[in-house]
């Protein structure tokens, strides 16, 4: 199958979307399927040979943070050229409803689109401005993905229609395989997001954590991710700071080693999140994972069975249930037992399959993709006359 | 004076002439979108009948379920059209109550060529609600569209009959439905 797939958000800058892409990408083509991605990325940037570059992405604000987006003429004509020179069986759009390259594709092809849409914003003035537009834009899609039952719901109230649920994948096996590090091990919680970003939730861990310490002085908290380390521990009593090690940026292995090596994985994000995928991973890498009781993290935890939840952004609840599972090492087992068992759903060898067969039913039957002419003004002339 | 009001009016009664090509435009897409979809439907549901009625044929099935899947399967694949979304949800009644156990779909794994066999029963199972979702999807979408004052009053959708949902009982077999090593 030649497989088309549109990334809205820089290749350049990680991000789940992008990952997820890269991820699937990879996973199609060993399967033996052509796979093209069309992402924003400046130009110096190494590519992987599957990546055509739509340009440089404009910084802007959008959705609570700044995004690097692609629109305008000169990203139209590009993506015009990918659909000419792909003749693609079937295109895959991510994110549709972002201004950006998905938008820009779903404009200007026709034939069998495929969508996922990863969030679950909550209805934006804009978008109800923009709806219309939109609507024309999103009809022409086949089939549409949502990443969770929550993405979903969000969906069908905002934009109508329906979609399919296909979660988000994951290489289980490569969670589940890498080695554990030593000096990382040994009553510690990890914790790995954007420091900076307070809906990533380290502010209630950090607000959590003179209970934790106080009721089990030996803990460490491992935190990797980017951010000003200084800012991120100054509401911490001095003599607790060091209890808190740093790691920065981690690369997918040492993320891997660390899920492994914790003795509880904390996810108190705030909001924001449409699926989770950290606590798939750190499930893999069996690690008893602890998270807020957000609608997105419930269903990955499968309602609490495979993690234990918290009250949301409640700082006292975290502490609570960290004390609890720092000191009981057979319901960490347990959690982690069942964490392995219930994170198979997840392993790209599903969620390939289950993707490719959107793919199939969307295909079949049904010519392959082109450029939508009729977007061109000289032809609505054309047809005006007919 | 006149000059303008005409040309005035000429511009008012393109740009009207240029929405209207281009609402037509997107029902036109739409029509051929459900097109698509129903053919995927159908192509999807006739899979899984056929797929369970070789089944139900193979002799790996006891007597009595290799009846009512082979009878399940037969009906839904020669229901008239008016009668197929009952004949179709029947089928699916049929499946959940012949693999509403996992022991069943083990026991068919075991013998030769079973694992292909169901293997191919789940994937039938897991496209049909996807096809019909899509379908249904185009549905809403072209009747939302339809109901437009400006579609209703040029007529735009010219004789094409008002689309109707597919609804149907779709639910598959828990055990068949499962994921490996869930």
């Amino acid at each position: 199958m030649k497989i088309g797939i549109v990334c809205p958000y820089s290749w350049d800058v990680p991000g789940g979307v992008q990952f997820h892409i890269r991820d699937l990408a990879e996973h199609l083509i060993r399967l033996g399927h052509e796979v093209s991605v069309l992402a924003p990325a400046d130009d110096e940037t190494p590519l992987p040979p599957y990546v055509v570059s739509a340009g440089r992405a404009v910084p802007v604000p959008y959705n609570g943070s700044v995004a690097r987006l692609n629109f305008g003429f000169l990203s139209a004509a590009r993506v015009r050229r990918w659909l000419h020179e792909g003749t693609f069986d079937v295109i895959h759009i991510h994110e549709p409803t972002s201004p950006s390259l998905g938008l820009l594709t779903c404009w200007a092809a026709q034939g069998p689109i495929v969508a996922t849409f990863h969030t679950s914003n909550p209805r934006s003035r804009a978008m109800i401005a923009a709806y219309a537009i939109l609507q024309a834009a999103l009809e022409k899609i086949s089939a549409r993905i949502a990443v969770s039952e929550y993405a979903r719901r969000t969906l069908v109230e905002h934009l109508g229609g329906d979609a399919v649920v296909i979660p988000n994948g994951v290489d289980v096996d490569f969670f589940a395989r890498a080695e554990p590090r030593p000096e990382w091990q040994g009553g510690t919680i990890g914790f790995i997001g954007r420091i900076d970003e307070p809906r990533k939730g380290l502010p209630v861990l950090m607000r959590a954590l003179p209970a934790i310490l106080a009721a089990r002085p030996d803990t460490r908290l491992l935190v990797a991710g980017r951010g000003d380390e200084e800012e991120a521990v100054a509401s911490l009593p001095k003599e607790m700071r060091a209890r808190v090690e740093f790691l920065g940026m981690v690369s997918d292995e040492d993320k891997a080693r660390l899920l492994r090596s914790v003795d509880v994985y904390v996810a108190p994000n705030t909001g924001g999140e449409s699926f989770g995928i950290i606590l798939v991973e750190a499930m893999s890498a069996g690690a008893p994972v602890l998270a807020s009781d957000l609608d997105a993290f419930a269903q990955v935890l499968d309602q609490g069975a495979a993690g234990e939840l918290f009250a949301n952004e409640n700082a006292d609840a975290l502490a609570g249930a960290a004390i609890r599972l720092l000191g009981d090492p057979e319901r960490r087992a347990e959690l982690s037992e069942r964490g392995s068992a219930h994170v198979r759903r997840f392993d790209w060898s599903t969620v390939g399959a289950d993707i490719l067969a959107v793919y199939e039913t969307v295909a079949d039957g049904a010519a392959s993709v082109a450029a939508d002419e009729r977007t061109g003004l000289r032809a609505r002339f054309g047809l005006a006359r007919e | 004076m006149t000059v303008t009001l005409i040309i005035w009016a000429a511009v008012v009664l393109v740009a009207i002439g240029l929405y209207l090509s281009w609402t037509a435009g997107r029902l036109d897409r739409l029509h051929t979108r459900i097109d698509a979809a129903r053919a995927a439907l159908d192509a999807q549901l006739l899979r899984r009948a056929s797929v369970t009625q070789e089944l139900a044929t193979s002799g790996v099935l006891d007597p009595a379920a290799s009846i009512v899947l082979y009878e399940a399967a037969h009906a839904a694949r020669q229901s008239p059209q008016d009668h197929r979304e009952v004949a179709e949800s029947e089928l699916s009644a049929a499946l959940r109550a012949v693999f509403g156990e996992s022991a069943q779909v083990e026991a068919v794994r075991e013998i030769p060529g079973g694992q292909e066999a169901a293997s191919e029963l789940a994937a039938a199972v897991r496209r049909v609600p996807m096809a019909r979702r899509f379908h249904n999807d185009a549905v809403r979408a072209a009747r939302a569209l339809r109901r437009h004052r400006t579609v209703r009053w040029f007529r735009l959708a010219g004789h094409a009959p008002f689309p109707l949902a597919f609804e149907m009982d779709d639910e598959p077999p828990v055990a068949l439905a499962d994921r490996p090593g869930s």
